[in-house]
C-alpha cells in the first residue's frame, strides 16, 4: 500500500500560498521558465524607459571618425557604418519594439474585442458580415498583409503599429466570439435578462470579464509575433524609417554586406529581437498554463 | 471561398489606390522638374487617370482571361514576370516543409512521451527559442558561419549544374525557414499528442497490458496525427511570410522577395497579381486540408 503524506502532496500542489506574495511565489517556484521569461520582460521594459540613462552616447549621433569600430570599451558593441554607438542604438530600439508591441497588441486585441463580442452576442447579419471580414483577413499571410499596408500607409511608428494590429484582429475576435456565444447559454445571463438588464449592459458587463482570461493569454502569446513581425518589416525596408534604431532596421543595414567586415553589426541586434521575443514567449505559456488550464500541453 | 478572394481583391486594390504618390510620382521625383503634362501623359499610358472602379474592372476582367497586364518597372507582362519565379519559391516551400516534418513531429512525439522529463524541458526550449528568432536574422548567422568555414556564401545559380549544388542553393535557405517552422510543428504534436494520451482507450490499452511502444505508437500517434496535419496544412501556406524575408537574405530571385522589390516600386500590376496568387494558394490550401481531414478521419463526413 502507497502511504500518502498529505502535509507534503498539499504544499506541492500549493494549498499554503493561495494568495499575495507566497501565491507569487509559489507560482515563481513552479513555473520558472515563466519566471525567466518575465525577467527578460522587465529588463525589456525597464531598458526602454530608461534608455537615456544606460546608454552614453546618442544614438543618432553621426560619428565619421569611429566608423565600423570593433567592440571596445568605449564602444561596447562596436559602432555602425556612420560611426554610430551599436549599444546605444540597441538600448533605444527596445523603445520601438516597446511601442509596436504593446501598441498594435492593444489595439488589435480592443478592435478584436468589440468585433468578436458584437459578433457572438448580437449573431444575424452582424456575425455574418464580421465572419467574412475575418475569413478575408486570415487568408493572407501577416507579413504579406502587414507589407501591403506600410506600404499604403507609408512608413512611419503610428502606421506600423496599424498594419501588425489590424491582422490580429481576426485572431482574437474568433476566440471572443467563440467564448462569447458559449457564455450567452450561460444561467447567469439569463438570469441578468430576467432582471430587465440591457443587452449592451450584459455583454460589456457580464460576458465581457468572463473572456478575459483567454484574452490575456492571446495577447501575450501575439506580443513576440509582434515584435517579430516589425522587426522583420524594418528589414526589408518597409518599417520604422531611418534613422529611428529599430533592431529589424539595424540588420538591414548591415546585412549581407557586413557579414564578412563587421559581425557585431549582424550579431547584437539579432540577439536582442531574439531575447525579447523568447522572454514574451517564456511568459505567455506560463501564462496560458496557469489561466487556461484546460489548454495546459 | 470565392467571396473570400473576391474580398482579398477589392481590399489589396483599394490600398493600393489610397497611397499617396503612385510610381508616375517616384519616376520624376527622382528626374527632378518635369514638364506636369509629360506626366498626366504617362498617367494616362498607364491607366492611372481612369476612375478607380472601371481600374478594377479592367484587373478582373483581365485576371479571369489570364491577362494580368504590364509590370511599370519592367514594362514586361506581369504573368511572364511571376511565372518563372513561381517553381523557385515552390521549391523552397517544399524543402521547407520536409525538414520541418521530419524534424518537428518525431521531437514532438519524444517529448510527448516523455512529458516531465529532462529531455521534455530541452526540447520545449529548444522549441520555444525556434519560435523567437526572426528567420532573416538566422539566415544571417548561416552566412556569417558559411564565410568563416569556406571563405565564401552560397550564392543562387538559377542553373545549377549538379543535384548537390542544386540541393545547396535549396537546402540552406529552407533550413533557416523551416526551424521556426519546426518548432511550430513540434509544439503542435507535443500537445495533441498529451492530450490522446489522457484519454480513456490508452488507459484500456495499458490495462489490458498492451506495450508502452505500442500504446504510444500504435494507438495514440494516429490520432493524434489529426489536428497536426491540419495545422502543418493551414501554416505551409503562411510558409511565404518567412520565405519573403529569406528570399531576400539569400538574394534567391522567388516571388517572396519580388513582392516586396514590386511593393517599394509601386509596381501596382505585380503586387494586385502577387498578392492575388498568395490569397489563392492559401485558400486553395485550406479547402484541400478540410478534404484530407475527411479522408483521414472516418469520424469526419461533409454533408451529414
Amino acid at each position: 500500500m502507497a502511504v500518502v503524506n498529505y502535509d507534503s502532496e498539499l504544499r506541492r500542489a500549493g494549498a499554503h500560498a493561495t494568495h499575495g506574495w507566497r501565491r507569487l511565489g509559489f507560482l515563481a517556484q513552479r513555473y520558472v521558465l515563466g519566471t525567466f521569461g518575465l525577467i527578460i520582460m522587465v529588463l525589456f521594459v525597464w531598458t526602454a524607459l530608461s534608455a537615456d540613462l544606460i546608454s552614453r552616447y546618442d544614438p543618432l549621433t553621426v560619428d565619421s571618425a569611429h566608423r565600423l569600430a570593433p567592440p571596445s570599451w568605449a564602444h561596447w558593441l562596436g559602432t555602425d557604418s556612420f560611426g554610430r554607438d551599436v549599444w546605444a542604438r540597441i538600448i533605444h530600439g527596445a523603445r520601438i519594439s516597446l511601442a509596436v508591441g504593446i501598441g498594435s497588441t492593444t489595439l488589435g486585441a480592443t478592435l478584436g474585442v468589440i468585433v468578436g463580442l458584437a459578433s457572438g452576442y448580437l449573431s444575424g447579419w452582424v456575425d455574418l458580415v464580421f465572419q467574412r471580414i475575418t475569413d478575408i483577413l486570415q487568408s493572407l499571410p501577416l507579413l504579406v498583409l502587414a507589407l501591403v499596408m506600410t506600404a499604403a500607409l507609408g512608413p512611419s511608428l503610428p502606421n506600423v503599429i496599424i498594419a501588425i494590429a489590424i491582422p490580429l484582429i481576426p485572431t482574437v475576435s474568433r476566440v471572443i466570439r467563440a467564448n462569447t456565444l458559449a457564455l450567452r447559454e450561460q444561467p447567469f445571463v439569463e438570469a441578468a435578462k430576467s432582471i430587465g438588464m440591457s443587452e449592451t449592459r450584459i455583454a460589456v458587463r457580464h460576458v465581457l470579464p468572463n473572456t478575459l482570461a483567454p484574452l490575456i493569454v492571446l495577447a501575450t502569446a501575439q506580443l513576440g509575433s509582434t515584435i517579430l513581425t516589425e522587426a522583420s518589416l524594418s528589414f526589408l525596408g518597409l518599417g520604422i524609417p531611418e534613422p529611428y534604431p529599430s533592431w529589424g532596421r539595424m540588420l538591414s543595414e548591415s546585412a549581407a554586406e557586413y557579414v564578412r567586415t563587421a559581425p557585431w553589426l549582424v550579431i547584437f541586434p539579432g540577439v536582442a529581437i531574439s531575447l525579447a521575443v523568447f522572454g514574451s514567449n517564456l511568459f505567455g505559456d506560463a501564462l496560458r498554463d496557469i489561466l487556461d488550464p484546460r489548454q495546459r500541453g | 471561398m470565392f467571396v473570400t478572394l473576391f474580398g482579398i481583391s477589392v481590399i489589396i486594390f483599394v490600398l493600393l489606390r489610397v497611397v499617396p504618390g503612385n510610381i508616375v510620382d517616384i519616376l520624376f521625383d527622382a528626374a527632378g522638374f518635369v514638364d506636369p503634362a509629360d506626366k498626366a501623359n504617362l498617367e494616362k499610358e498607364l491607366g492611372l487617370s481612369q476612375p478607380i472602379i472601371v481600374q478594377y474592372f479592367n484587373w478582373i476582367s483581365g485576371l479571369l482571361r489570364g491577362d494580368l497586364g504590364y509590370s511599370y518597372v519592367s514594362e514586361k507582362p506581369a504573368l511572364q514576370e511571376i511565372l518563372p519565379r513561381i517553381p523557385i519559391t515552390a521549391k523552397l516551400a517544399g524543402l521547407a516543409l520536409l525538414f520541418s516534418t521530419s524534424i518537428g513531429i518525431p521531437l514532438g512525439i519524444i517529448s510527448a512521451v516523455h512529458q516531465g522529463t529532462r529531455l521534455d524541458y530541452t526540447l520545449r526550449v529548444v522549441s520555444l527559442s525556434g519560435l523567437s528568432l526572426p528567420s532573416f536574422w538566422l539566415g544571417l548567422l548561416i552566412l556569417m558561419a558559411s564565410v568563416s568555414m569556406f571563405g565564401t556564401m552560397p550564392i543562387f545559380n538559377p542553373n545549377p549544374k549538379t543535384w548537390t549544388e542544386a540541393f545547396a542553393i535549396y537546402a540552406v535557405p529552407a533550413l533557416a525557414v523551416g526551424f521556426r517552422f519546426a518548432a511550430l510543428t513540434m509544439r503542435i504534436t507535443r500537445s495533441s499528442m498529451l492530450e490522446i494520451l489522457r484519454q480513456d482507450y490508452i488507459r484500456t490499452a495499458r490495462a489490458k497490458g498492451a506495450s508502452e511502444t505500442s500504446v504510444n505508437y500504435h494507438h495514440a500517434l494516429k490520432n493524434a496525427m489529426l489536428p497536426v496535419i491540419t495545422v502543418i496544412g493551414i501554416e505551409a501556406a503562411f510558409l511565404i511570410g518567412g520565405l519573403i524575408v529569406t528570399e531576400t537574405v539569400f538574394n534567391i530571385p522567388g516571388i517572396a522577395r519580388f513582392l516586396v522589390e514590386a511593393l517599394r516600386w509601386r509596381d501596382y500590376p505585380i503586387v494586385q497579381n502577387l498578392v492575388m496568387f498568395i490569397a489563392v494558394v492559401v485558400v486553395f490550401t485550406n479547402f484541400v486540408v478540410d478534404l484530407l481531414y475527411a479522408a483521414i478521419d472516418p469520424r469526419i463526413r461533409f454533408g451529414d
